[in-house]
């Protein structure tokens, strides 16, 4: 079972309190796309960025997801 | 992740200026993500290493792994971890893309 937009929302806000978080679904029930803004992007290279919000989702990452278009920005 | 297939990945990585691991080939990608990164890549007429990622389940895991990035395709230039699709989309639309390629363009 893939977990819904809302419950990988909430694992961001979990790892990056201040994070302004939205998840769609754009195709079937495991295809998501997110936006997530937060300051502590500040001064991290996108990579850096990504790879704090790819933490946040865990072994989700690797299974339950099948794919993730993902956007973050400095808020 | 095996020191064998870690080796394998290395001297991929840096024994091509530009590689992509991706799933399927260029001219068959198998996946949309795959697919949006070759076309991006082929736009610069650049000379670029492709990796099927599906063909072998080592590699497969061991990308994953080498670069701490969970998802396929991934981008090399020079060694360096440029990103996935969704930054390699980003860096293409903004000029970033044009501007690291730029100098392997003029050599080849």
């Amino acid at each position: 079972m893939p977990p819904k937009p809302e419950d990988i929302a909430e694992m961001v806000r979990q790892h990056i309190p201040d994070a302004h978080v939205q998840v769609r679904l754009y195709s079937g029930d495991d295809h998501f796309e997110m936006d997530v803004v937060s300051a502590s992007f500040a001064g991290k290279t996108r990579i850096a960025q990504h790879q704090m919000v790819y933490a946040a989702l865990g072994d989700n990452m690797k299974e339950a997801i099948h794919a993730l278009a993902l956007k973050t920005s400095v808020s | 992740m095996s020191d064998s297939v870690h080796e394998q990945i290395d001297q991929v990585v840096k024994g091509n200026d530009v590689v992509l691991f991706m799933k399927g080939t260029p001219d068959f990608p198998q996946c949309g993500f795959s697919q949006r990164v070759s076309a991006i890549l082929a736009s610069y007429e650049i000379p670029y290493a492709a990796v099927n990622i599906l063909l072998n389940e080592d590699v497969r895991q061991g990308i994953k792994e080498y670069s701490d990035w969970p998802t396929i395709p991934q981008l090399y230039v020079k060694a360096d971890f440029i990103g996935g699709c969704d930054i390699i989309s980003e860096m293409h639309e903004n000029g970033e893309l044009e501007e690291l390629l730029a100098p392997l363009k003029k050599e080849a």
